[in-house]
Formats: C-alpha cells, structure tokens, sequence
C-alpha cells in the first residue's frame, strides 16, 4: 500500500490548500481558521485550553454533588434513589452530545479535508462510548430499586445500547484500517451516515411503549421538577461538558502526537525540551 | 427523449443502468449456486427456531414475525459480502470509477440488481417459513410486502457499509458491526407491521414508514454508496 502521499510528508499541511487563483484573497479572510487547523498551533492550543476547561469542570461537579446530595430534598416517590439522576441524566444527554460532536467534525474533515477535524472525530469516539456506557451502567443502576430489574426492554435504553453499537462499529472501523488517512474518510463517512440514521432509530425504538418516565427537564418552561433538585442537575450538565472538552483537548494532543510523530516540527521541538 | 445522433458514444443515464443491471443478471445466472446460498441459510435460520424454542405452533406463532424478520437480516447480511467484493479484486470497480459515468447511479443499479437475486427470492420464500411456524394464510400479503420493502432498505443500507468494508481484511464481521446497528429500525418496523397483521389490525403506519425510510435511502444511499466505494478504491 503506497499510502505516503505528499500531504503526510508535508509537516505542517494540516490542510490542503484549495487550488486555484481566485482564492488567494479568501485565504487571508480565513487565515486565521487554517491556522488553527495546523497541527502545531492546534496542540499547543489544545495544551493551553485544557486546564481553563479542566478546573471548572471539576468545581463545577463538586458543587453540583453537593447540591444535588445534600441541599436537594429527597424525592417523595423514589427517595434518596433519584439522586442517581445527577450522573445519568448528564452523561446521557453527553453520549448523543459528543455523538453529534464527532459527526460534525468527521463532515468537515471529509468535506474540507482537514485533518484536526478527523483528529477531533477520532478522539471523541472512545469519550463518546464510555459516556455510553456509563449512561448503561448507571441507568441500570437506577433501574434496580425504581423498576424491580436491571435492566429493561425499554426504549431509551435500547437507542441508548443502539447508540453504543453505532460508536464500537466506529471505532472497529477505524481501527481495520492501516492507512490513516483512509480510516478517517472511511469512518468520517460512517459518521455521517450514522448521525442521518440516529434519529430513525430513536424515534423506531420509541414505536414500543413501556414503562418509562418522561423527559422530566426538556419542558424548560414548566419544569416537572422542582427547582432545588433542577439546578445541580444543570450545573452537572455544564460541568460535564467542560470535562468532555477537557478530555477532548487531551486526547486531541495525543491523537496529533501520533499522526505527526515523523514530523519535524515535533523533533525541534523535543530537541529543545 | 431521443439522443442526438451526433453524439452515438455518451450514453444516457438509462441506458447505463440498463448495462449494469444485464451485467449483474448474467453474472449471478452463470453463479446460481450463490444466488441460492443466501436463500438456503434463510431457510436454515427459521428451523433453528424451533428447535430452539419449542415444536408447538402455538409458542411459535408468536415469535414468528421476529424470526422471519432476523433470519431476512441475516441472510441479507451474508449476501452483502458477494456484492462489490469479486468487482473490486479484479478491477472492474476501479474502472467503474474512472469511467466518467455517475457511480453513485451505477451502484444504484447494482445494489437493485442484487435486491433482485438476493431479496426477492427470500420475500417468495418467506410465506412458506412463516406458514411453517404457525402464521396464518391471511397474513401472507402483508408479510411479503413488508419484506419486499424492508429487504430493499436493508439492500441499500447494506451496500453502504459493504462499500466501506470492502478493501479491509476479514470485512465480514466488521460489515455486520457496521450495518446491524444502521438496519435495527427496518427490523424494528418490518416484524411490528406482520405481528399487527397476525392480530387482525391496521398495518397502514408502519408500512408507509418502511416505504419512507425506503425513499430515504433510496435517495441518499448512492451518495453514501459512491463516497464510500472512492475510498476504497483509492488506495
């Protein structure tokens, strides 16, 4: 496979230019956008960006499990048990949220060819499916006492096990391939194609009725719960969110150490370090 | 519209798939034995059922749409592997691509032709399975109809992650990560729209929204098809 195309030798390419001569007055406008997709400047972005992400989120999630812990009262129905909601409901809403993320950033990638954006896609599948996984986990854990079981038939939880499918089919996608650059068109298209796909499948799964509580905050205006157990749930949400960018900048950094480990801007600089 | 004379080498768009679908059709005729293995697993599958699950057709019939609908996926799983893979090991896809013709029609045109040698003989075949686990005559309208529309959205979905799979290494497994995920709204809706006609109700929701998801596909799917073949041709 003579996969070792011009680009990939090419260190600081982290876009291919558009060709033609027209354009030479839109790459000024842009200059800035192209300059964060270069790969240099984007890892030390991301290095730079980590902790501003980083702390908040960690205080964030502090005063949000002592708000939701101890400040909230405990539910008339399902006492203390409902307090689980502060971890499932916010990785939940993650586990689509970076779904979402990822096909975003593998439709620009495939469409501009930028590599930071299949950069970003690739690292935030791995984030994506354990937010998954933790919503399966911590859903059936507060399946236990609410419903009698572990784990039931219902919908959300089978779009949700659905989901995770979509995100190991992902990753096993990218890693059956050797070239990377064919891993990130190939799995960059299988994003698209899931993310047109996701709403059918949530709304299929929805054809079943059972025994489900309704989406309890997406009515913003007339909330069903009330506003002491509402707002740690939001911060917890915020709070997630911050920490997913966070893990994403990390991850990011990685991912471009390894698609750039031959190149030279990564050996002057640990020649300096 | 007739073509202008002057111009007898450019063929029209019908015309093109015309060719493709006589190709394929020539093809799977000289291969009958891989038309039929497809259809053989199918029917494979839906004894494994009973076996399983018990002999009485009353504990059968009501698993019966199910069983039916999973062994239709399945068997069209396997047929998938058969679709691009010999065109792209000896260059005809390669060449399919650089033709200059649209790929997106010309996979179009295959994955129908494949619909035809690989999922039309499973929805003839499958009132017999169904009949042979207890589902009644009265159901076999809906059952055909259900699967001639649902194996065509599983035909094209399939094509998609078949396209994508086709120059890795054992692809086969990873085509069924790929495409089960994708396909679970077609099971979804094609086994609810028998179980509805097994208890005597309307069918007319879930059928119109297999019809649905089969435009949708239809429409978008050779996009997908043709995005996903250029990349694995490529290299």
């Amino acid at each position: 496979m003579s996969s070792e195309s011009p680009r990939s030798s090419e260190p600081r390419a982290g876009f291919e230019p558009p060709t033609g001569s027209g354009e030479a007055r839109a790459n000024t406008r842009w200059l800035w956008f192209f300059k964060l997709a270069s790969p240099p400047h984007a890892y030390r972005l991301a290095g730079l960006l980590r902790p501003w992400f980083l702390w908040p989120a960690v205080a964030l999630m502090l005063i949000a499990a002592y708000g939701g812990l101890v400040i909230a009262p405990s539910d008339y129905q399902q006492k203390d048990a409902f307090r689980i909601i502060y971890v499932h409901a916010p990785v939940a809403s993650m586990s689509l949220m970076v779904y979402v993320v990822m096909a975003v950033a593998a439709g620009i990638g495939i469409i501009w060819r930028i590599k930071l954006a299949h950069a970003v896609a690739a690292a935030s599948a791995p984030i994506g499916a354990w937010f998954t996984v933790l919503t399966l986990a911590s859903g059936s854990i507060y399946g236990k006492p609410m419903w009698g079981t572990w784990w039931e038939w219902d919908p959300r939880l089978t779009s949700e096990l659905i989901q995770l499918f979509l995100y190991l089919g992902y990753m096993a996608l990218r890693a059956s391939f050797d070239d990377i650059q064919r891993a990130d068109r190939a799995s960059a298209l299988l994003a698209v194609v899931g993310v047109v796909n996701v709403p059918i499948v949530k709304y299929s799964v929805v054809w079943w009725n059972s025994l489900h509580q309704g989406p309890s905050i997406s009515k913003l205006a007339a909330p069903s719960i009330d506003s002491s157990m509402l707002w740690p749930l939001l911060i917890m949400m915020l709070a997630f969110m911050l920490y997913f960018v966070a893990v994403l900048c990390n991850r990011v950094r990685s991912e471009i150490l390894r698609r750039e480990r031959n190149t030279s801007w990564l050996n002057e600089s640990f020649v300096k370090s | 519209m007739p073509p202008a004379a002057t111009e007898p080498a450019v063929p029209g768009l019908w015309s093109l798939w015309l060719l493709v679908s006589r190709r394929e059709l020539r093809l799977a005729a000289r291969h009958w034995d891989q038309v039929l293995q497809p259809l053989i697993f199918f029917v494979i599958v839906t004894t494994l059922f009973p076996l399983a699950i018990s002999p009485s057709l009353d504990e059968l019939r009501r698993v019966a749409p199910g069983v039916v609908w999973v062994a239709a996926m399945l068997a069209s799983l396997l047929a998938l592997e058969s679709l691009f893979r010999p065109d792209v090991e000896d260059g005809t896809m390669e060449q399919w691509t650089l033709s200059g013709q649209p790929l997106s029609l010309m996979l179009l045109a295959k994955t129908t032709a494949h619909w035809l040698l690989a999922g039309l003989p499973m929805v003839v075949m499958a009132p017999v399975a169904g009949t042979a686990l207890g589902m009644p005559l009265s159901v076999w309208p809906v059952l055909m109809g259900s699967l001639a529309l649902g194996t065509a959205c599983l035909s094209i979905l399939g094509a998609i992650g078949a396209a994508l799979t086709v120059g890795v290494r054992r692809g086969s497994v990873l085509l069924a990560l790929l495409v089960l995920p994708l396909e679970m709204p077609v099971l979804i809706f094609g086994a609810r729209t028998v179980d509805l006609a097994m208890h005597g109700e309307s069918v007319v929701g879930p059928l119109n929204l297999l019809a649905a998801l089969l435009l949708l596909f239809a429409s978008l799917g050779p996009f997908a098809m043709a995005a996903a073949m250029r990349i694995s041709v490529e290299s």
